[in-house]
């Protein structure tokens, strides 16, 4: 049964963009082993020589027209749903 | 209210008249908390419109309520989420499009699970729906408000998503039809992601021949949503007779309450005294459809929810001073913690080291899955079985251990997996009074023929 740490619970935190607070960081790791415990049942199962089945319906490589579809969504419209903007571009912290 | 009823009404008074009373009724009903938001002022400016003959089509003037996953005008688009809390949509989804061709009317925005993450309607970040049936019950979910308020007769359809039982639990729970189509039926633009190889679209309604016209409107193959198959659905107006029909014995199980069984056996019973056949079948996979869906699915959240990063749109978190604390914070307080959990399942199972074991190992086992259904699908016209194990159980009875929550969904992920339709129909009442659905499953694209059965099974007094 995999035994999941604190220590794995912030790292899975730190590769999900999750900057977790500490009082959550307990219940996800008690959660987190019972989950993993209940899906390691798939290790009764044998799947050797088994395809995996990603897509349902099979479909593959659908293409359409290379051409420009206007969808009636104008620049600003887009530039106004973000937190903040300046000179028609998105403002965000100083990354470096 | 039929849709059919809300015609005839809109012809004897104004379609302004149906929708003010709508919205009246719906503002009646807020302590289900159905609804997150209602629509008024654009709701009141299409029924105008209708009035005027501007809008016309099939359901000029009904009015319907959309699941807040879906991108819709007139109020904001949340996920039930602080993430998306003041999200106005640019665009709506091609489903409303679709409705809105016909003239129906949406009215508000329904309740769900933060980002659809849930089975009882509780992880809304802004409180869970009460069931409509019994306000100390859960409604289900994850598309409990859209279930609730379709059973309060407030609308005659809303709309849903079911990406494990999303749909069909909550339509079980509180009484109503609810319709879970074949995987790439339905356009999928313009609605919020979860997982992308089970995700689908649909509706839930009071009877079986307002699901059918709902679900005509919105099926058929969408340029913008590159899974959608080539038309097919046409609605079957008989049933076929003398269908074979497998009773799945895997989910009648002692796990599964007794007057759950019961009711499935009734109408089991019902079927054959209508002239099919009704016998036993297996379906071994059972066991492992849910270990299966609780990797695949967190591993698509995780990869389709890394977009709510706080720079395009949505929550941003204040006080930050680098671009690292601000992904980190802003989800963190964006999210509930069941979004939590999910993203952070799906991010190990797809790590390396893991990939395969977790990953790759689920992946194989649906392919074990879907052909034991296709092996039964050789001999059956469909499938049927309950919904879920129980009916709807009590609020805050199980929010504290997600594997509990989880095991609600153990007959409806299958189909998932496997990309089937699925419908769930009410099937009667337990001893407390809540409702019980059956849950009718067909091989791919075979929407219409389970639809014409149910429609055929209907009691003509409901």
């Amino acid at each position: 049964m995999t035994q999941i740490t604190r220590e794995d619970v912030l790292h899975l935190a730190q590769l999900s963009s999750l900057k977790l607070d500490d009082s959550e960081v307990d219940g996800l790791q008690a959660n987190i082993s019972d989950i993993l415990g209940y899906v390691e049942k798939l290790n009764n199962l044998n799947t050797e020589g088994i395809e995996p089945t990603y897509q349902v319906t099979g479909l593959q490589n659908v293409w359409r027209e290379d051409t420009v579809i206007d969808y009636g969504v104008s620049r600003e419209t887009l530039l106004d749903l973000a937190p903040e903007s300046i000179d028609n571009q998105v403002k965000v912290p100083k990354v470096l | 209210m039929t849709i059919s009823e809300i015609k005839q009404q809109i012809i004897n008074s104004s379609a302004r008249a149906v929708i003010e009373n709508t919205l009246k009724i719906a503002e009646e009903n807020s302590d289900y908390h159905a609804l997150l938001s209602l629509t008024s002022e654009r709701a009141l400016q299409r029924a105008d419109d209708v009035d005027a003959g501007k809008i016309t089509g099939r359901l000029a003037g009904v009015p319907f309520v959309v699941k807040d996953n879906f991108l819709a005008f007139g109020a904001p688009t949340t996920a039930a989420s602080k993430m998306l809390e003041n999200f106005s949509a640019p665009l709506q989804a091609r489903v409303v499009e679709k409705l809105e061709a016909e003239g129906a009317i949406c009215i508000g925005k329904a309740n769900l699970d933060a980002f659809a993450h849930g089975g009882s309607t509780e992880n809304s970040y802004f409180g869970p729906t009460k069931n409509a049936i019994n306000k100390t019950k859960v409604a289900g979910g994850s598309s409990g408000g859209s279930a609730v308020i379709t059973a309060l007769g407030v609308v005659p359809f809303a709309l849903g998503s079911d990406t494990g039982g999303s749909i069909r639990q909550p339509a079980s729970f509180n009484g109503v039809v609810g319709i879970k189509p074949t995987y790439g039926m339905v356009s999928r633009y313009g609605v919020v992601a979860m997982a992308s190889s089970t995700d689908v679209i649909g509706t839930f309604a009071t009877n079986m021949t307002d699901a059918e016209i709902v679900m005509d409107i919105m099926a058929g193959h969408c340029n913008s949503d590159m899974t959608t198959l080539p038309d097919f659905f046409q609605i079957q107006n008989e049933s076929k007779p003398n269908q074979k029909i497998g009773l799945i014995k895997d989910f009648m199980t002692d796990d599964v309450d007794a007057d759950v069984r019961g009711k499935i056996n009734e109408y089991a019973d019902e079927l054959r005294s209508k002239g099919h056949t009704v016998e036993e079948v297996s379906l071994l996979m059972t066991e492992y459809a849910l270990a299966m869906y609780y990797i695949i699915v967190p591993a698509e959240i995780s990869s389709n929810l890394a977009r709510y990063d706080g720079i395009r749109y949505g929550f941003r978190a204040e006080n930050v001073n680098t671009l690292a604390e601000l992904y980190g914070k802003t989800r963190d307080q964006g999210f509930v913690t069941e979004n939590k959990r999910r993203i952070m399942i799906g991010s190990y199972v797809l790590s390396s080291g893991y990939f395969d074991a977790y990953y790759i190992k689920a992946q194989k086992a649906r392919t074990l899955l879907i052909n034991e259904f296709n092996k039964l699908f050789e001999n059956y016209d469909a499938l049927i079985g309950p919904v879920a194990p129980t009916t709807a159980f009590g609020l805050g009875e199980q929010d504290k251990d997600p594997i509990k929550m989880y095991l609600n969904d153990i007959m409806t992920v299958p189909t998932s997996m496997a990309g089937l339709p699925a419908i769930s129909v009410p099937a009667g009442f337990d001893s407390n009074g809540l409702p019980i659905g059956v849950q009718i499953i067909g091989s791919m694209k075979s929407d219409a023929n389970l639809m014409a059965l149910a429609k055929s099974m209907e009691k003509t007094n409901v």
